[in-house]
């Protein structure tokens, strides 16, 4: 009774309170700002570190040569296409449930930026496509699902800059991102079931690795810089996004005096 | 039951004063299945091998080119704002919405696709799982367009915008569907096609009502 009445006091009182107070621009432009430049350096850092162990140090595939160092770039930026959307869709439902602002930013800033990581996967994809199965595209399971969620992407921000100038543009936005997210999965087995010819997921924390620890050892430092470097340039967009949304208001004017 | 019955006569009826506008999906489906031939060449072989994809992908454009018609006019008379006040629930009004849509939409294109098929070359088993993938799938095409319809209804051009929303949502039922007639063609077992295809109707049945109210709403508060 006692844990039942305080998850409830938790959920009903606690976790909107929370949120509310971090949910304020302001006092998230101001705490955010103290963190970044250390996010911004650990993240820089671990990309370096993995970039460089993943290109210089790391084996080379005894069938694929040199070229399956794309893996360290290609393989973090798709599991990450897919996480993205997942940040969006919790961002969505945080402002659909409690209306906060940043939220709102936030899901806004995850669009953009999955948007640009799935392009990379896209891009990547392909030209590590080229040397191992001899061309730059196939329709297969995998790259046609990434494609979809490229689309869907898409339609999140087709979907803003229609309504841009709009008050329910937020919930709106929200509403597609939870019907996508509802489909997503749907997708995902639809097209696996319709065609697989790429090779089954290769990297997963909860099994034991497929590869010699020489090669997963980088793959999970990019994995981690990766997810880094993306809650950083999140961060990043959405101080930008509340500078814009929040221009006309006194502390934006004085912090833009103070600099 | 009795009032969701009385709110699709309604529909239909209000529809029906425009039958130029309910004929231009059906006519949209019939003229781009006829320019295939025309441009993949008059072959029997080419052309009933391509056939399900082509009816398919007719089907889904000429939905989404009637999507607008859903909503739009009610929203421009201002019958949605009244709807929304009604002691009906929203989401029970649009699926009444969504149902008279169907009727007057989906079913058509169900009834041409047999003559269709037969332009394609399709032979008769091909043509019944045709049709009936149609019949299965048009109304869950008109539920999940629905949604989009009813976010971009408030825009003053939101016809490709819906295309670009729903488009995507819509591949599950296409591989579905399409796997549906080709097994069809082949002359195998589809059975396990209609259970997945009505399991993902009977998904949106229950959602997308839902989710286009909330569109509604929000498009209406502007």
């Amino acid at each position: 009774m006692l844990l039942v009445n305080s998850v409830k006091q938790f959920v009903t009182r606690r976790l909107p309170d929370a949120l509310h107070r971090l949910g304020s621009p302001r006092l998230f432009f101001e705490t955010s700002g103290r963190w970044l430049p250390w996010l911004l350096a650990l993240s820089v850092g671990l990309l370096l570190l993995g970039a460089i162990w993943a290109l210089l140090f790391a084996p080379a595939d005894y069938q694929q040569g040199h070229s399956v160092r794309i893996m360290y770039i290609h393989v973090p930026a798709a599991i990450l296409a897919q996480s993205g959307y997942l940040m969006m869709a919790v961002a969505a439902t945080v402002f659909l449930v409690w209306r906060i602002k940043l939220a709102d930013i936030a899901m806004q800033s995850a669009a953009a930026l999955g948007i640009s990581i799935t392009f990379l996967a896209l891009v990547t994809g392909a030209i590590w496509g080229k040397p191992t199965w001899g061309t730059w595209w196939v329709w297969d399971a995998r790259l046609t699902s990434t494609l979809v969620l490229f689309f869907l992407y898409i339609g999140m921000i087709a979907l803003r800059a229609a309504m841009a100038h709009r008050a329910g543009v937020g919930r709106a936005c929200a509403v597609l991102a939870l019907v996508g997210l509802v489909n997503l999965p749907i997708i995902k087995y639809s097209v696996d079931w319709w065609y697989t010819l790429h090779q089954p997921a290769s990297f997963s924390l909860s099994r034991a690795p497929t590869m010699p620890l020489e090669m997963w050892l980088p793959l999970l430092v990019m994995v981690l810089a990766y997810y880094l470097f993306f809650f950083t340039a999140w961060i990043m967009r959405i101080r930008q996004l509340i500078l814009v949304r929040e221009k006309d208001t006194d502390w934006v004017r004085q912090w833009l005096a103070s600099l | 039951m009795k009032l969701f019955i009385a709110a699709v006569r309604r529909d239909l009826q209000a529809q029906l004063r425009r039958p130029a506008e309910l004929l231009n999906p059906l006519i949209f489906f019939i003229i781009v299945i006829s320019l295939f031939p025309l441009g993949i060449g008059p072959s029997r072989e080419a052309l009933s091998l391509v056939a399900p994809g082509l009816l398919w992908v007719a089907a889904l454009l000429a939905t989404l080119m009637s999507m607008d018609l859903i909503f739009r006019s009610d929203f421009d008379d201002g019958s949605l704002e009244q709807m929304l006040v009604s002691a009906m629930p929203l989401p029970v009004i649009l699926l009444a919405k969504i149902t008279a849509h169907w009727l007057l939409v989906g079913l058509p294109l169900v009834l041409v696709t047999p003559l269709l098929a037969l332009l394609l070359y399709v032979d008769a088993r091909g043509m019944v799982a045709m049709t009936l993938s149609i019949l299965l799938v048009s109304p869950t095409l008109s539920l999940i367009g629905s949604v989009g319809a009813a976010l971009t209804v408030g825009l003053p051009r939101g016809g490709l915008l819906v295309a670009i929303l729903v488009l995507p949502i819509y591949v599950p039922v296409l591989i579905l569907a399409t796997a549906m007639v080709a097994t069809g063609l082949a002359g195998g077992d589809y059975t396990g096609h209609i259970y997945w295809l009505m399991a993902i109707l009977f998904l949106s049945l229950g959602l997308a009502p839902v989710a286009s109210a909330a569109g509604i709403r929000i498009s209406l508060e502007d």
